[in-house]
């Protein structure tokens, strides 16, 4: 990313004592609280396991194949979103909508292969309510799966606007848009060998 | 007084419609306004549940005087029912503490306050706040509407604490607990909104000379608070998400029936509710750190270090959780750090509360209401520091841990700061939101009732708490060795009455004030912060143009000047004699 390409970017009328757009200040002290979230989550997960012991044996019946996949899903995904922010840095909307789409293409293939993974858990009968390991799994999954869906939600109504008039305008919400995609993924990077490796 | 109507760089003019102008409105000050209409209407409600709580207390199972029209089964013919208590105390606390302290404190004032005090046009995201405005609205909605689900308000005390919370048969309460976490979570994410506007603006649309070490010391705390928040709260997010799926779909986070743990509830809850406790007490006291130096006439004594104390408490306040949980079965070894740690969080407190007496020295003190209202926080919020020192000590808190003497300190520190200050700050605003003064006999009296009231409740909860008498029991009486306490309670409960009473002369003074009181200069109490650089009240966008700050905020009683006062906005000193 690159910071003095943005600070040109920023909001003209808005004043700035940092030399940094507020948008970007406003979406770290979010990801801050985010991380709050997942951290709690996962500390609380890591304990329990630790706690409990034993769970390496329910653990096994979980599908590392697709994980495997969505992992390289996701990855790829905020590559692709990476290309979108370069692209907007340089007032290329052509290409930045071209990657903003295949961000919220590939944000839709991991909901579909984490939806057909739960489905194939639950047919063989693990459901939350099956052991703590599942409750955890169902939880921390589920709270994933909803961000992966709330990011797709804006990356989608970015590539939407970023048609119209408003691009001049909006083009620089492609940074933001990118940084809560990261932490999406930085989630997946946390979630992926706790809970389909250890 | 002149109204500057333009548009500081907003998409709207000032022929907006009464909607967008009072309901929806994306202005600061407006919104302020909202936060702190709803917290005084749930103030009004947080007190009648306190009134019958104290009823029950002092005059056990008889018919409340005016509440026979309550149906049954929530309450009969006025007698308030075991299940029902049960609701009273967790909606209190869940109200008080969500749902008045936080956004009077930092709601009204922080929204009003924060950009006309770092002299910006607005919040950095006017729509994100409003949008925080109308969740925590939506979330005040679901949790009164508890009252009137079947089985009735959640029953497991505001902490929640598993596994009460998290099966439905042990409290006989079914929707009331879902939702009262659903209202938290609303909650909760309102003051994520708010805490992304509250920290953005203070750091990057300070006025130009506004350096970090000249923000007046209401910001600061604010801005701690709203770290302290948005730090804390997130385990508490998974943790509520957690008993939810506990209560609704069968999972077994918190119920060791299923390979849960109970204790993770505790853990989860405390690490946001010890930090939320600074985060309703560190802007009650940026109210009134405002108010002393402009009613002494002088300088704030040691206003870095205060800084330096506002961060250290907030830094301290993350590793303090456990003395919660003393007698909650945690491993008795870790009991001493935590102890440690809570008594260490003194420290920094004191070095506030010391610098504010060292602030009175050679002051020209004056006693407005805004004033008194200000000492009043301080003087009593000493007592519930005091007292914290002897729950912080592990072994003085096996002995405390559950009485009336928990629940008297935690008003002792919670109440000066929200009430004493949040009343300090609305007296000394006031004539900033609404451009007219309050009168000042009925602040005076309404302080004196608020003081004696307040005490006279209080103090002789100490005494019941120490004798033994523990809290959340639906009668005491009924137990032999706390028979003697019944004195305690009834005169506790009357000095209640009085404390709500005391109120009136409030709600009347406010209404009043707002349509008939004496017109309000652009700087009625000759303060130096940048709010008072714009007229009463303030236009839309705040300031006609940029103030440029030169110095720090509390520059009082300089020598050599002829005025006692030069504001933060003001070029350069004027010299004695022109």
């Amino acid at each position: 990313m690159s910071s003095v390409a943005i600070a040109e970017h920023g909001d003209a009328e808005s004043r700035e004592f940092t030399a940094q757009p507020l948008g970007r200040i406003g979406v770290w002290w979010f990801l801050a609280s985010e991380i709050m979230v997942f951290g709690g989550l996962i500390g609380s997960y890591i304990l329990s396991r630790v706690a409990a012991g034993g769970w390496a044996a329910e653990r096994a019946h979980v599908n590392t194949r697709i994980a495997i996949i969505n992992t390289i899903v996701l990855v790829t995904s905020s590559f692709t979103i990476v290309k979108a922010h370069a692209a907007a840095e340089a007032d290329n909307r052509g290409q930045a909508r071209r990657f903003m789409l295949l961000t919220v293409i590939l944000g839709c293939m991991f909901l579909c292969f984490k939806g057909y993974e739960y489905s194939i858990e639950i047919e063989h009968g693990f459901t939350p309510a099956t052991s703590l390991f599942w409750s955890f799994y169902y939880t921390m999954t589920g709270l994933h799966g909803l961000h992966v869906l709330i990011g797709i939600i804006i990356n989608l109504s970015l590539f939407l606007l970023a048609g119209g008039a408003a691009w001049p305008r909006i083009k620089h919400r492609v940074e933001y848009a990118g940084l809560y995609w990261h932490f999406v993924d930085v989630v997946w990077i946390f979630l992926f060998p706790l809970l389909y490796l250890a | 007084m002149q109204a500057v109507a333009e548009a500081h760089g907003h998409e709207h003019g000032d022929e907006l419609s009464f909607w967008r102008k009072y309901v929806f409105s994306v202005d600061h000050k407006v919104i302020g306004k909202q936060y702190m209409s709803l917290a005084l209407f749930m103030m009004l409600i947080g007190g009648l549940t306190a009134f019958l709580i104290r009823w029950q207390l002092a005059w056990p199972e008889t018919p409340v005087p005016g509440f026979g029209w309550v149906p049954e089964p929530t309450m009969f013919d006025g007698v308030v029912p075991p299940e029902f208590y049960n609701a009273l105390i967790t909606m209190h606390g869940t109200i008080m503490v969500f749902f008045v302290a936080m956004p009077f404190l930092l709601g009204a004032f922080g929204n009003f306050l924060i950009p006309l005090m770092v002299g910006a046009d607005d919040m950095a995201f006017p729509r994100l706040n409003m949008m925080s405005f109308w969740t925590i609205f939506t979330a005040s909605m679901v949790l009164l509407s508890a009252f009137f689900v079947p089985a009735g308000a959640a029953a497991a005390g505001w902490t929640g604490y598993a596994p009460l919370s998290a099966d439905p048969q042990y409290t006989g309460v079914t929707w009331g607990i879902n939702l009262w976490l659903i209202a938290l979570a609303l909650e909760f994410a309102s003051f994520l909104m708010g805490g992304v506007n509250f920290l953005t603006t203070a750091i990057n649309m300070r006025a130009p000379g506004l350096t970090l070490m000249r923000l007046p010391l209401m910001v600061w705390t604010q801005v701690t608070a709203a770290v302290l928040f948005m730090l804390s709260v997130g385990p508490l997010v998974g943790g509520a998400v957690m008993l939810l799926l506990d209560r609704t779909i069968g999972t077994g986070f918190f119920r060791p029936d299923r390979g849960g743990d109970a204790l993770l509830w505790q853990h989860l809850f405390w690490f946001f509710g010890h930090p939320e406790v600074y985060v309703v007490m560190l802007p009650g006291f940026g109210i009134i750190l405002e108010i002393f130096p402009v009613f002494t006439r002088k300088p704030l004594f040691a206003y870095k270090a205060i800084i330096y104390s506002i961060i250290g408490t907030g830094i301290l306040s993350f590793i303090v959780w456990a003395h919660h949980m003393f007698v909650s079965g945690i491993d008795p070894r870790l009991a001493t750090p935590f102890s440690v740690t809570t008594i260490l969080i003194s420290v920094p407190f004191a070095i506030m509360v010391f610098s504010m007496v060292a602030s009175f020295r050679g002051g020209a003190i004056s006693y407005p209401t805004p004033m008194l209202f200000a000492v009043g926080t301080l003087a009593t919020f000493v007592i519930g520091g005091v007292t914290g020192i002897f729950l912080g000590s592990a072994a003085v808190d096996i002995f405390l841990h559950g009485t009336y003497f928990v629940v008297a300190h935690f008003h002792y520190t919670l109440f000066p700061s929200v009430l004493f200050g949040g009343f300090a700050g609305v007296y000394f605003w006031f004539p900033k939101m609404f451009g007219r003064m309050m009168n000042e006999t009925l602040g005076k009296i309404h302080f004196w009732i608020t003081l004696v009231g307040f005490n006279c409740v209080f103090i002789p909860l100490f005494l019941a708490g120490a004798a033994g008498n523990m809290r959340r029991v639906y009668n005491p009486m009924q137990y032999d060795f706390l028979k003697h306490l019944s004195g305690i309670h009834q005169f506790a409960t009357i000095a209640t009455v009085v404390l709500l009473i005391g109120q009136v002369p409030f709600v009347i003074n406010f209404f009043w004030s707002l349509f008939a009181g004496q017109p309000a200069t652009d700087n009625p109490w000759r303060a130096n912060t940048l709010e008072w650089a714009t007229s009463s009240p303030p236009p839309h966008g705040n300031f006609e143009k940029v103030p440029t700050v030169y110095r720090d905020p509390y520059e009082y009683s300089l020598p050599g000047m002829t005025q006692d006062f030069l504001p933060q906005y003001a070029p350069a000193p004027a010299p004695r004699g022109v």
